[in-house]
C-alpha cells in the first residue's frame, strides 16, 4: 500500500507531464484534419464526378483502416519510403490529422447538405462566384454548425491519440506504460491515466460548448 | 339488469403540482350505458378518463369495476383491471412497429398468452369489424388517422373489455376522415358496449348519449340527458357552451 | 515479382491466420456489446434505485477513456489484485464492455425518441411494466438505434485490431510480426490494410441490408 501510494506520488507529475504532448498530438490532429477535410468536404459536395470519386475514395480509405495499422503503415513505411524522416510526434500528428480529415469532411459535409439550396442561390444572384459563395456563405454557417460534432470528433481523436505510445511519442499512455511495467504496479496507474484523459475529455468538450455558445448566430440553428 | 355498475368512481380527486385537475368526481356506467363528457379543454375530461383505466393514479377516491374496489398497489390486479377497460386515445398511440394486425393481437399474445394463430385469427375478425381486414398487413405510417383510430378501436375490443374508455376519439382527424370513426362507434355502442367518452362533437354526443356530463374546472358540473340539456332555449352551462361551440365554426 | 512470391507465400500466410482470430474477437464482441449496450441503455432512462445514475456512469467512464487504457488495466492491471485473464478473454471483455457503453447511447436516444403515448397504450391493455419494455418500447429503440449500433460495430472492427497490444495475434498482430522480421512495412501494412477495408465494406454491406430488413415504413430515422 505505501509503496504503491509512493509510486503514485512520483508518477503523477511524470504523467502529467504528458499532457503537452498529448494535447499537442490532439489539437495539430484536429487542426490537420479541419484543413484537409474542408476541401473533402467541398469537394463532395460540389466538386465534379473526379473530385467526388477522388474524396470518396480517401475518405473511404481512412475510415476502413484502423488508426493503429495506419500510424504503422506511415511512420514505418511511407513516410519512410518518400524520404520523410519524422520524429514519432509528428508522424502521429500527420496520420491522426489525415484521418480526422476523413471524418471531420464527413461532418462538414453533413452541415453543407442540410443549409438551404436557396442561400447558395441568392448568392449567385448577387454576382458572387462558386468559390466565394462558398467561402462567404456557406461555410461559415457550415462550420458553425459542425461544432458538435467536432467536439464528438476531439474526443475520439483524444482517446486515439493514446495509441501513439506504439511509436513511442511520450505521451500519456507511454509514459504510464512506462513507469507501470517498471514498478509493476500497473492497476493504480492506469487508473490514473484513465483519470487523466476523463478529465481533458471533460475539459475540452465544455470550452468547445462555450465556444460554440460565443460564435452562435442568435435565433441560428436549434430547431 | 341487476343494479350494481360496471364501473363505479367514487369521489375521485386528482392534482398535479399542487393543481387541482380533478375535484372529487363520482359517476357510474350501468350495463350497456354511453356517457358522454363534454366541456371546454383542461375541463379534466381526459385526466377523468386515463383515472378510470388508472393509467393515472387518483389521489384520492374509489374505482370499483362489477362491484370490486381495484387494489391500486397491487400489480397484478392493476393489470387485470385494465385488460377490462378499453381505452381509446385522442392521438391513436398505435404501436409504430407493428403491422395493423399486430397491433391488435400483441395484447392477446403477450397479455393473455394466446398463440400467435389464436390472436391473429381473433385480431382479423376486429379488423373487419371495423371495415380494415384489406388493410392488415400496413404498418401505422401507411394508414390514415382514420384507419389508424379503427385499428385502435380495434386493438380494444379484441380485449373483450367490459367497457369502453373514448378520450375525444375523432379530436385529432382531419373533419373528412371522422365520419368513418363515428359510424364504428355507433356500431359498438348499439351492439350494447358500455362506454364513456369525451368529445367535442355536439351531434354525436347527443345522438349517442344516455347521459351528458358537463365537467368544468375539475367537476362535473351538470349532468342530465341530451333531451333535458340540450332543450333548444335551455339555460344550461352545456347549450351555452354548445351554442359558443357552434358560433367558432365548430361542429 | 519478388514483392508478390513476398506478399502471396509469407504475408497472406499468416494474414489469413490473423484474420481469423480477428473474426471470433469482434463477433462475440459485438454481440455481447449489443446486448449489454440495450440494458444500459434502458437502464439509463428507465431505472430506478440509483441503477440510472450507476448506468450513466458506467457509460461516461467507458465513453471517457481510451479503448487502450481499458485494455491494459484488464490485461496488467487485474493480476495486481490476483485476476489473471488470457489475451483472448482480456480482448472480449474490454471491447464488449466499452462498446457497450456507446451502444447504450443510441438505445438511449431510440428509447427517449420513443412517445409516451406508446407506453400509455400498452398500459392501457394490461401490460406489465416489463412486457410494455420488452415488446414495445426496446424493440422500437433498437430500431431506431440500429444506424447508430452499426457504426459502432463498425468502430469495433477497427479497434479489434487493440488485440494486438495485449499480445493477442490477430490480424494487426501477425502483420507487425512479419513487418518486424522483415522489415518490409509498406507491404505488409498497406496489406493488413486492405484486410481491414475489406472486412469494413463487407460489414457495411450488410448491415445496410440487415437494417433494410428491419426497415418500417414510416418508421425511425427520417
Amino acid at each position: 500500500m505505501q509503496h504503491t501510494l509512493d509510486v503514485l506520488i512520483e508518477a503523477v507529475p511524470f504523467l502529467v507531464g504528458g499532457v503537452g504532448t498529448t494535447l499537442l498530438i490532439v489539437i495539430g490532429g484536429m487542426l490537420l484534419g479541419l484543413v484537409l477535410g474542408v476541401p473533402l468536404a467541398v469537394g463532395q459536395v460540389y466538386g465534379n464526378a473526379v473530385t467526388r470519386r477522388a474524396a470518396g475514395l480517401y475518405v473511404w480509405f481512412f475510415r476502413g483502416i484502423p488508426i493503429l495499422v495506419l500510424l504503422f503503415l506511415f511512420y514505418y513505411g511511407l513516410f519512410h519510403l518518400i524520404g520523410l524522416n519524422l520524429g514519432a510526434v509528428a508522424a502521429a500528428i500527420l496520420v491522426l490529422g489525415m484521418t480526422s480529415a476523413a471524418y471531420q469532411s464527413q461532418i462538414f459535409r453533413g452541415s453543407i447538405l442540410s443549409l438551404s439550396q436557396g442561400q447558395f442561390r441568392a448568392a449567385s444572384a448577387l454576382g458572387m462566384s462558386n468559390a466565394q459563395a462558398i467561402a462567404t456563405i456557406i461555410l461559415p454557417q457550415a462550420l458553425r454548425l459542425s461544432l458538435p460534432g467536432w467536439s464528438n470528433e476531439y474526443s475520439i481523436m483524444l482517446k486515439d491519440s493514446a495509441l501513439v505510445f506504439v511509436l513511442g511519442a511520450t505521451e500519456i499512455m507511454a509514459r504510464t506504460h512506462f513507469v507501470a511495467s517498471r514498478e509493476y504496479q500497473h492497476m493504480p496507474l492506469y487508473i490514473t491515466a484513465a483519470l487523466l484523459y476523463f478529465l481533458l475529455t471533460w475539459a475540452g468538450v465544455r470550452s468547445l460548448r462555450t465556444f460554440e455558445r460565443k460564435v452562435a448566430i442568435r435565433g441560428y440553428g436549434r430547431t | 339488469m341487476e343494479n350494481t355498475p360496471i364501473l363505479r368512481v367514487e369521489n375521485v380527486s386528482k392534482s398535479y403540482n399542487g393543481k387541482a385537475v380533478l375535484k372529487s368526481v363520482s359517476l357510474e356506467l350501468n350495463a350497456g350505458q354511453h356517457k358522454v363528457l363534454i366541456g371546454p379543454s383542461g375541463g379534466g375530461k381526459s385526466t377523468l378518463l386515463h383515472c378510470m383505466n388508472y393509467l393515472v393514479t387518483p389521489d384520492s377516491g374509489r374505482i370499483q369495476l362489477d362491484g370490486r374496489e381495484v387494489n391500486a398497489h397491487s400489480r397484478k390486479e392493476l393489470y387485470a383491471f385494465r385488460q377490462q377497460v378499453g381505452m381509446i386515445f385522442q392521438e391513436f398511440n398505435l404501436f409504430d412497429h407493428l403491422t395493423a394486425l399486430d397491433n391488435v393481437a400483441i395484447a392477446l399474445r403477450k397479455v393473455k398468452g394466446q398463440s400467435r394463430k389464436e390472436a391473429e385469427t381473433r385480431a382479423m375478425a376486429e379488423l373487419e369489424r371495423v371495415g380494415l381486414a384489406d388493410r392488415a398487413r400496413h404498418y401505422p405510417a401507411e394508414l390514415s388517422g382514420g384507419q389508424k383510430q379503427r385499428v385502435s378501436i380495434a386493438r380494444a375490443l379484441a380485449m373483450d373489455p367490459k367497457v369502453m374508455l373514448l378520450d375525444e376519439p375523432t379530436s385529432a382527424l382531419d373533419p373528412e376522415l371522422t365520419g368513418e370513426v363515428v359510424s364504428v362507434i355507433r356500431a359498438l355502442a348499439r351492439s350494447g358496449m358500455t362506454m364513456a367518452m369525451a368529445t367535442h362533437q355536439m351531434e354525436f354526443a347527443r345522438a349517442l348519449a344516455d347521459e351528458i356530463l358537463f365537467m368544468q374546472g375539475g367537476e362535473i358540473i351538470e349532468r342530465g340527458s341530451p333531451a333535458e340539456l340540450l332543450a333548444p332555449g335551455a339555460a344550461t352551462r352545456t347549450a351555452d357552451f354548445c351554442r359558443r361551440l357552434a358560433e367558432m365554426g365548430g361542429d | 515479382m519478388e514483392t508478390l512470391d513476398f506478399l502471396f507465400g509469407r504475408v497472406m500466410p499468416a494474414l489469413n491466420e490473423g484474420v481469423v482470430v480477428s473474426i471470433q474477437l469482434i463477433v462475440p464482441s459485438a454481440l455481447l456489446g449489443v446486448f449489454f449496450g440495450i440494458v444500459i441503455g434502458t437502464l439509463r432512462v428507465y431505472g430506478t434505485f440509483g441503477l440510472d445514475t450507476a448506468a450513466n456512469a458506467y457509460a461516461a467512464l467507458f465513453r471517457g477513456t481510451p479503448l487502450v487504457v481499458q485494455l491494459l488495466f484488464l490485461y496488467y492491471g487485474l493480476p495486481n489484485i490476483g485476476i489473471y485473464l488470457e489475451p483472448y478473454g482480456a480482448a472480449v471483455i474490454g471491447f464488449a464492455l466499452c462498446s457497450a457503453a456507446y451502444h447504450s447511447e443510441y438505445i438511449r436516444g431510440g428509447l427517449l425518441a420513443t412517445r409516451r403515448g406508446q407506453l400509455l397504450a400498452s398500459q392501457a391493455l394490461g401490460f406489465s411494466t416489463w412486457q410494455s419494455m420488452l415488446s414495445i418500447i426496446v424493440p422500437q429503440a433498437v430500431r431506431r438505434a440500429l444506424p447508430g449500433c452499426g457504426n459502432e460495430i463498425i468502430y469495433l472492427i477497427k479497434y479489434s485490431s487493440l488485440a494486438y497490444i495485449v499480445t493477442c495475434m490477430e490480424l494487426t498482430g501477425q502483420g507487425k510480426m512479419i513487418a518486424t522480421q522483415t522489415f518490409r512495412f509498406s507491404e505488409v501494412f498497406l496489406a493488413v490494410g486492405a484486410y481491414y477495408l475489406l472486412i469494413v465494406t463487407v460489414a457495411t454491406f450488410l448491415l445496410r441490408k440487415l437494417e433494410d430488413r428491419l426497415r418500417i415504413p414510416g418508421f425511425g430515422h427520417a
